[in-house]
């Protein structure tokens, strides 16, 4: 399980970082989201999966 | 359904002031519909929760509006696609270049650290309306005002200055005045601006939006101007009626307003909650784009250079939530549309729900028994291109 953020089209909203706190963050040079956690533990997986669905430029993804 | 008959966009004759408008639910009952809005324009409505999402993130489709869907029939927008600082028509490159530095002003964190400032502000206008007794009017006391300041604080807007600063927001924005007389209030306001814009470039800050714009963005002095004012235009009324919107929801469901009052904690679910069904249920079709080439959605073509609006309603959508045309604060926040998709969702998002998170928790805390003066379809309401609200919450508690 590998999650992953494609920054070209982020538009830096922060839903990935409310939907899993643990695993996103927001760059403060740019206010981009990157991720902290690649290979996030299990019960991190439900707050990702929101993220992906969330995400309002579809740029988060999580390979299983 | 394909080439049906083109009807008109229902609007401002609501049945119950809380819902849509009439025959808007029929209208859209079996998917994409042909419509004419008030100006005249034709084009698609589209109402699905994953058609909404397609429209909003298609690159197919372009933000640029000009021409476009307009509720209004007469007056012109106050806003113009082709101003420099407004983002909300550009696409791709241009968008993101106005956007992007913006959105460092948003970030989650920062705007946890604006919270403490937000309760203060809250807190000031409950204990005014405290003072004051009863009956109060939720709006003028804490709806209208509080949202201005906080816009005020996110700009950077000294203390000093805010006053000013929130009596010329309020003369601009209060009545549906004409293009001129927004204008002139505009820029009284600019020059509030330019007074702080002076202040940044002095002391090199960028703990706030205008310092961000001035130290650290390639925009000129027209761009960062639109770019603020555009903020309090996009900020301040609509916070401002959701959460009148929000209370009168409440006012009407008190088994659901126990559960916010059980525990106001989960203030930040409830505020998800709240949003989907309320802006849902009002129904509506005012956010509108282009195609640039030929798009099927929902199973009909939208062809290249007509008009797709969608509407709000999808947050009613089964596909979204189960029982999702039910108010139900127990539910999990959900990823629904209040406030748009794809890359022009909500810059002011995070913001707009920590307000909406802190006034909700505080009111109802501070006024366990509040409850309206008057029947919901008794009071009056004011329906524009994006905004919708109540005029007067008359309350007592
Ligand atoms: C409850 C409150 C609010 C609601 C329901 C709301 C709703 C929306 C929606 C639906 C859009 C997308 C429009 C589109 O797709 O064309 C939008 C865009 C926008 N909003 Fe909000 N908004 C709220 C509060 C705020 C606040 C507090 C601010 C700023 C301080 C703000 C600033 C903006 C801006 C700048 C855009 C344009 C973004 C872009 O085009 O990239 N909004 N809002
Ligand atoms: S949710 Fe998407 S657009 Fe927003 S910061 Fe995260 S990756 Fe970027």
């Amino acid at each position: 399980m590998t999650v992953r953020i494609d920054q070209t089209g982020c538009i830096g909203s922060g839903q990935c970082v409310l939907a899993a706190p643990d695993v996103f963050d927001q760059s403060d040079d740019d206010g981009l989201g990157f991720v902290v956690i690649a290979e996030p533990p299990a019960d991190l997986l439900p707050g990702v999966r929101d993220a992906v669905d969330r995400c309002p430029a579809q740029v988060v993804s999580l390979e299983e | 359904m394909t080439e049906a008959a083109v009807c008109p966009v229902p609007h401002e004759n609501r049945v119950h002031p809380l819902g849509p408008p009439a025959g808007f639910e029929e209208a859209i009952s079996n998917g994409p519909v042909r419509m004419r809005w008030p100006n005249g324009v034709e084009g698609w409505l589209i109402s699905s929760y994953a058609g909404v999402r397609q429209v909003l993130s298609d690159q197919r489709f372009s933000a640029n509006r000009n021409g476009g869907p307009e509720m209004r029939t007469e007056g012109e927008p106050v806003l113009d696609a082709g101003q420099p600082g407004n983002m909300n028509s550009m696409d791709g490159e241009e968008h993101l270049r106005l956007r992007r530095p913006l959105s460092r002003g948003f970030m989650v964190k920062r705007l946890n650290e604006m919270r403490p400032r937000i309760q203060r502000i809250v807190d000031e206008h409950l204990d005014e309306m405290e003072r004051a007794g009863t009956p109060a009017d939720l709006v003028s006391s804490l709806c209208l005002p509080v949202p201005s300041l906080v816009i005020a604080e996110l700009l950077g807007v000294p203390p000093e200055h805010q006053a000013l600063f929130q009596a010329t927001a309020r003369e601009m924005l209060g009545k549906n005045g004409s293009r001129a007389e927004y204008e002139a209030k505009a820029a009284e306001l600019g020059q509030v601006i330019a007074k702080v814009v002076a202040e940044k470039k002095a002391s090199g800050d960028t703990s706030d939006m205008i310092g961000l714009m001035v130290n650290e963005t390639d925009f000129d002095m027209d761009e960062l101007m639109l770019l603020a004012i555009g903020l309090l235009v996009a900020g301040h009324e609509t916070t401002s009626n959701f959460f009148g919107l929000f209370t009168l929801t409440l006012f009407e469901r008190p088994d659901q307003l126990e559960i916010l009052q059980r525990d106001p904690s989960r203030a930040d679910v409830i505020v998800e909650e709240l949003m989907r069904y309320t802006i849902g249920r009002l129904g509506g079709a005012g956010i509108a784009r282009r195609a640039l080439e030929d798009v099927e959605v929902d199973g009909v073509t939208v062809r290249a250079g007509e008009w797709a609006a969608v509407s709000l309603h999808a947050n009613l959508d089964e596909e979204l939530c189960p029982h999702a045309s039910e108010l139900d604060l127990e539910r999990r926040a959900v990823s629904h549309l209040g406030f748009g998709f794809g890359p022009h969702q909500c810059l002011g998002a995070n913001l707009a729900r920590a307000e909406l998170q802190i006034l909700l928790r505080s009111l109802f805390t501070r006024f366990p028994n509040l409850r309206p003066a008057v029947p919901v379809t008794e009071m009056s309401f004011r329906e524009d291109m994006i905004t919708y609200g109540a005029s007067a919450i008359p309350v007592v508690w």
